[in-house]
């Protein structure tokens, strides 16, 4: 029996050792830089930096953002989810595939191919005009910033959404039915709250990699749109004041640990799993 | 049957050792050479020639900009053997002892590099302890003849409202403020507060005319027709130009920057004397000319381009230009971290707005 337990410990071991390397000591780092200054002694300036004007305003605009590409995204893969229900098994498999299938793609090229598509001489406005119509002017907007958000983490929507609501037991619409419910009450009354779990972990999983991206600033934004991503990027990269760059990261963190303690106190079921 | 089994297990643990020692046979003799480049700044076929010559093996790391290089540098995760960073980080790399100094006696081929480039390069190599010059050239105006039709010769067509969101700008701290600085007559290597304010007032004023602060991209976007006028590398317009003749370069009359990209050892390197037979091998003539004629950017190789057939080329104003006809032309310094860091605040604040 106790050997037993030990092996299953040993079996645990890849893991723990993952975790410690690749999760523990560099979240531990960033605590460290995060809160020592270029001289290695303790410090809460780097954390307080985020108040200066041009950090609270990217942090701002980040979380602004980030809300509307949530909210979008949630009102797109809802019906989405519930159309999804009501096929049958053959197409909804291979309409998932459909929804699964750019991601096998890489996110970068796919943001550059929308750089592409959307650029004044792009093939949008390429068709266009081909048609007579006035062009577009998206590219470098915050419009296009929040087309490419929401392009890439809409499946991330969809999916937990999909799943929370088609494990709701048929018979309950039915006895809804039954007893001279109609479709709108049905929608608010039986699907809306029983798939409240699904939707609380698309949110999450849209908006935390909405809230910290950088890339699709950069190349949707061009570079005009600074978000809080870029400044902590740019102080990595660029302007190699790695202590501010943790400091930031870590008031970033905060909103992230806010979003996923929301998401696990409904989250019971575990839906964010589905992918 | 059985000898060739033994011959098989033979063979196979002879790999396995040269795996695990890493360093046997052929590899030994000859070695690597990790190199960290600016992207797109060689051509690949000269380093399978210097592999298949030397058998040195080459690891081969790229950078977007100095900046970015740096920290990577400075923090020593990645151990690299020979790197091709600009003056004034050069300058930065030297005065926090990074670099080794190169014998120039180990690299029989830096006598084709022109001595006027030496010359240059002792502003921010004194002595000329440290670099061996690989490219140069300068940063102007290109702008496509067929979208812009005032006269281009000034920094002042960049505030041009005609060409709202037609203008790309260098997304680097240094490069911005070079073009404001320059307009307005000052230094670019300045630490005035008071210019450096109007410099940041200016490109605030510029940044709605702006399409994008982009750096590699500017080839791609005027080449497309994207933007009529943007700020770019001399080296780029030979290229963009062959792709798209509309487009022309121009050095503004304020003045420039005259950069150069220089080979450097770093101190920590590993691989000294291969480190070594890559500069001498990527200053041979033929060899900086093949990587001319795919990067276009100006070499300071005078056996390269003695070697050049195409006259057009040879005496072309972008890829040589008689800088002795420019006024106001100068180089980057490094400016210490406290210089550093206030022209990146004042970046910031242009970029945040």
């Amino acid at each position: 029996m106790r050997r037993t337990k030990a092996l299953k410990k040993m079996l645990g071991l890849p893991y723990y050792l993952w975790s410690l390397f690749f999760i523990l000591i560099p979240l531990g780092m960033v605590f460290y830089y995060g809160l020592t200054d270029r001289s290695g002694s303790l410090t809460f300036e780097n954390i307080a930096a985020i108040v200066q004007a041009e950090h609270a305003k990217a942090l701002f605009y980040a979380l602004f953002l980030a809300l509307i590409a949530t909210a979008i995204c949630l009102l797109l893969a809802y019906p989405l989810a519930l159309i999804l229900n009501t096929m049958r098994i053959s197409t909804h498999s291979f309409t998932i595939l459909i929804f699964i299938l750019p991601m096998w793609m890489n996110f970068l090229l796919r943001t550059i191919a929308w750089q592409t598509l959307l650029e004044k001489t792009g093939v949008i406005n390429g068709i266009l005009s081909f048609l007579h119509l006035p062009p577009i002017h998206v590219i470098n907007t915050p419009h296009a910033i929040i087309l490419g958000m929401v392009y890439n983490f809409l499946p991330f929507m969809v999916l937990p959404i999909y799943n929370s609501i088609s494990k709701i037991d048929r018979s309950i619409v039915n006895a809804a039915e039954d007893l001279g419910a109609n479709g709108p009450q049905i929608l608010l009354r039986i699907y809306l709250p029983l798939s409240v779990p699904g939707i609380i972990s698309g949110i999450t999983m849209v908006f935390i990699p909405a809230l910290t991206t950088f890339v699709i600033s950069k190349l949707l934004g061009g570079s005009k749109i600074l978000l809080i991503g870029n400044v902590i990027e740019e102080e990595f990269t660029l302007t190699s004041n790695w202590n501010l760059g943790s400091g930031l990261s870590i008031v970033l963190m905060l909103f992230i640990i806010f979003n996923m303690i929301l998401s696990a106190i409904f989250d019971k079921e575990g839906e964010s799993n589905y992918l | 049957m059985k000898k060739r089994i033994c011959a098989i297990t033979a063979a196979a643990s002879c790999m396995l050792l040269a795996l695990f020692s890493g360093c046997a046979g052929k590899k030994e003799a000859a070695g690597e050479v990790v190199v960290y480049n600016w992207g797109e700044y060689i051509d690949p076929d000269t380093i399978d020639l210097f592999e298949k010559e030397t058998g040195i093996k080459v690891v081969y790391d790229e950078f977007e900009t100095n900046e970015t290089m740096y920290p990577k540098v400075e923090a020593g995760a990645t151990v690299y053997d020979v790197i091709c960073p600009s003056d004034y980080m050069i300058n930065k790399m030297i005065k926090n002892g990074l670099l080794q100094e190169i014998d120039r006696e180990k690299i029989p081929n830096s006598k084709n590099i022109g001595q006027q480039y030496y010359d240059n390069a002792t502003e921010f190599d004194p002595g000329n302890r440290y670099a061996i010059p690989y490219c140069w050239g300068t940063v102007g105006i290109l702008y496509n003849k067929t979208m812009v039709d005032d006269p281009v010769d000034s920094w002042d067509i960049l505030w041009n409202e005609k060409y709202a969101d037609s203008i790309l700008m260098q997304d680097s701290v240094r490069d911005a403020f070079m073009v404001a600085l320059k307009r307005n007559g000052h230094s670019m290597n300045t630490l005035d507060l008071d210019e450096l304010t109007e410099a940041k007032n200016d490109l605030l004023a510029q940044k709605p005319l702006v399409q994008a602060y982009v750096v590699d991209q500017v080839r791609d976007k005027m080449i497309g027709n994207e933007a009529s006028i943007g700020v770019i590398y001399s080296g780029e317009a030979i290229y963009t130009q062959r792709e798209n003749p509309d487009l022309e370069y121009v050095i503004p009359k304020e003045g420039t920057n005259v950069w150069i990209d220089c080979w450097v050892i770093p101190k920590n390197a590993k691989n000294v004397e291969n480190a070594e037979k890559f500069i001498d091998f990527m200053c041979r003539g033929d060899i900086a000319l093949k990587n001319f004629e795919y990067i276009t950017y100006s070499t300071p190789n005078e056996a390269a381009r003695e070697l050049l057939d195409d006259e057009e080329i040879k005496n072309s104003e972008i890829a040589f230009p008689d800088l002795s006809k420019y006024q106001d032309l100068e180089t980057y310094v490094y400016l210490g971290d406290d210089g550093d860091e206030l022209y990146n605040e004042l970046w910031k604040e242009i970029k945040s707005r």
